[in-house]
């Protein structure tokens, strides 16, 4: 566990620099983490995947399917590693301040 | 791949010439890349575990309890006292070398020390000065070794490097069983709170949502209910996938990770179209929603606990038996672990299946039964369609997982079915195959990312495989039937051999599976359009 700075955001991380604390998450933490993400800028479409992650972990308290995320946002899943190069679980999930998927995955 | 510094062409440049130093000597490296972080408090105190601290292997100060040894001494002693195979496995050694070019991580690395009878050694050499009298008079002179920090330190680092796969034990002419040995070095290191988190977070996971993943009920539903409309889609049948029904004549168990993860999940659409075709009377369940166990890769006691619930879940819903989807280390714990551990099931009759009526007596005492078997049985009797050229896009080899095949010798059933489906296959050398066949590198808990430079090393002789038949029959795509596998072998391919994708066999199934009623399919599960038709490239053999 480690303290993340970046501008005015200042969150607890885990070794891997996911949020300790999910729901401490807001818009300037997610452009925090982004910048450790490879992320340029997050555009509209970096948003729409981190907010269909978000909205879906506060109803289920975990990330979605992979197939699920691709197919409500429209994006191939290609397209996301496009958008987040670590992929959905370790790139675009941490943006979005969801924990660590684990297991066999 | 998210932490590969190293290139291929570096990482394969593998030295054999053993290091000058002793092998008594227990120095070792942390360094990121070959190392699982340390399992935080959180877990260990959700799991009721000893010693839970804030600490990470790459720490000087393991913050130790003050008498630990003591707790590693009464720790073995009590271990040697209840597992006559531990006993044997510290004794029977003749340190012959069989096993000691055996290992994907001896392979891949060249550390001498992942030889596993070197690996064991590490162990083998504290009992023998602990409990033996020759060790005790004559130390160092008969290879026994003092206990000491360093030595631990050197116990973590070497038994989360082995996978406990099992290939070694397939040469040991004693049939030392070195996946127990690892086991038992976790287990003495659990009892000091040092283990990983990749292992520790599913486990808790596992105990709050009956998942390793951490799925709530409602989650589980709402995946497998996507699953079932984008069937619908594909295949203009829209399925029933009962969810804690009682009173079905089977539950249905896989890895949640099927209803998670890819290319998991198109095996789970597979598992479903082919249920509904066969009319089968079965329900899921939110309880055991997991068939793997990281229990086995914890201790004794942790896989009992997480085992139960199978059992328990079986009776609640008052099913008439068990059916296991594609999961490999479910298999060591079902079918070596489960009958003596949470059994017996006399609850549950032998499996029987009612469209074949062929009686799994093999599974007589467990209950459970592997999907592959199933399915062959399902095909031997033509009550299945299948049209094997919908997956003509595919050339495929099989990847034996360790567990289903070292553990169950289920060499054949998987490789009938693959034969019935698709028409491209073809076999990878026969020494890294069926019994022999190489570990993905990842198994045992160790497919995280932190170690990923351990993990393409560990993964190098399968992927080595993998490139051969890539490179001499144009395979594209490697079939397994385990979840850690069809996690772990997609960026292992990418990184050695690129151009191979991972599916699993239920995957090609459902392609393959001419459902009653179905539309004309234009895509495989995957989406992918199908193509016209490749020549045939069996082996004639």
């Amino acid at each position: 566990m480690a303290t993340f700075e970046h501008g005015s955001v200042k969150i607890e991380v885990d070794e891997d620099g996911f949020m300790a604390e999910p729901e401490n998450w807001n818009q300037d933490v997610a452009l925090a983490l982004a910048s450790t993400e490879g992320v340029g800028a997050m555009t509209e479409s970096h948003w729409k995947v981190a907010n269909y992650l978000r909205d879906y972990y506060k109803q289920f308290g975990i990330a979605p399917m992979i197939r699920k995320l691709c197919k409500e946002t429209g994006f191939s899943l290609k397209e996301i590693y496009d958008l987040y190069p670590s992929g959905p679980a370790k790139g675009a999930c941490k943006v979005a301040g969801l924990p660590k998927p684990t297991g066999c995955v | 791949m998210s932490q590969g510094k190293l290139k291929p062409e570096e990482l394969a440049r593998i030295t054999y010439q053993p290091p000058a130093k002793s092998w008594t000597d227990p120095t070792v490296e942390f360094r990121k890349g070959v190392i699982c972080y340390g399992a935080v408090p959180e877990t260990l105190n959700y799991l009721d575990l000893p010693h839970a601290k804030k600490w990470q292997p790459t720490d000087q100060d393991w913050k130790l309890p003050p008498d630990w040894k003591k707790i590693i001494f009464e720790g073995m002693r009590d271990r040697l006292m209840r597992f006559r195979s531990f006993k044997v496995f510290m004794d029977i050694c003749v340190r012959c070398g069989a096993c000691a070019d055996k290992c994907h991580f001896y392979i891949g690395s060249g550390d001498p020390k992942n030889m596993p009878v070197l690996r064991a050694e590490l162990l083998r050499s504290v009992y023998r000065r602990q409990f033996t009298k020759a060790g005790k008079i004559m130390g160092a002179m008969v290879g026994a070794r003092d206990l000491d920090e360093k030595v631990l330190k050197e116990w973590f680092y070497y038994f989360y490097q082995c996978t406990e796969c099992r290939r070694c034990s397939v040469f040991c002419p004693y049939g030392i069983d070195t996946a127990e040995i690892t086991m038992m070095g976790r287990e003495l290191l659990n009892l000091l709170g040092l283990s990983i988190e990749w292992i520790n977070t599913p486990l808790a996971n596992c105990f709050r949502t009956g998942n390793h993943l951490g799925i709530q009920p409602h989650g589980f539903k709402d995946s497998v209910e996507f699953a079932v409309d984008e069937l619908a889609e594909l295949t203009g049948i829209k399925v029933k996938a009962p969810i804690n029904e009682k009173g079905h004549e089977i539950l249905f168990v896989a890895p949640s990770a099927d209803y998670f993860a890819q290319p998991h999940y198109f095996t789970l659409l597979g598992y479903l179209a082919l249920f509904h075709e066969i009319g089968l009377d079965y329900t899921l369940s939110t309880f055991a929603s997991e068939g793997g166990n990281f229990g086995l890769f914890h201790s004794n006691e942790m896989m009992k606990r997480l085992n139960a619930k199978i059992y328990s879940e079986a009776k609640r819903l008052d099913v008439k038996w068990i059916l296991g989807g594609e999961c490999g280390h479910m298999w060591r714990v079902l079918h070596q672990y489960m009958d003596t551990m949470n059994g017996p099931a006399d609850f549950l009759q032998v499996p029987k299946s009612s469209l074949t009526g062929t009686v799994f007596a093999n599974a007589a005492s467990t209950k459970m039964v592997h999907i592959s078997e199933f399915t062959a049985d399902l095909i031997r009797h033509n009550k299945i369609q299948l049209d094997p050229s919908r997956n003509n896009h595919w050339n495929a080899t099989f990847h034996d997982s360790c567990n289903p095949a070292r553990c169950m010798g289920l060499f054949d059933e998987p490789r009938y079915v693959l034969q019935q489906v698709m028409k491209n296959f073809h076999e990878m050398p026969e020494d890294t195959i069926r019994e022999q066949t190489f570990c993905c590198g990842s198994g045992s808990g160790l497919g995280t990312d932190e170690n990923i430079e351990s993990r393409m090393r560990g993964g190098l002789p399968r992927a080595n495989a993998v490139k051969y038949v890539r490179d001499t029959k144009e395979v594209n795509l490697l079939v397994c039937m385990c979840a850690i596998d069809k996690a772990t072998l997609p960026p292992l391919l990418e990184y050695w051999t690129p151009g191979v994708e991972v599916a699993g066999l239920h995957e090609l199934v459902g392609n393959a599976l001419i459902m009653k009623g179905e539309n004309e399919r234009l895509t495989d599960l995957r989406g992918t359009p199908i193509t016209k038709p490749l020549e045939n490239k069996q082996d004639a053999a």
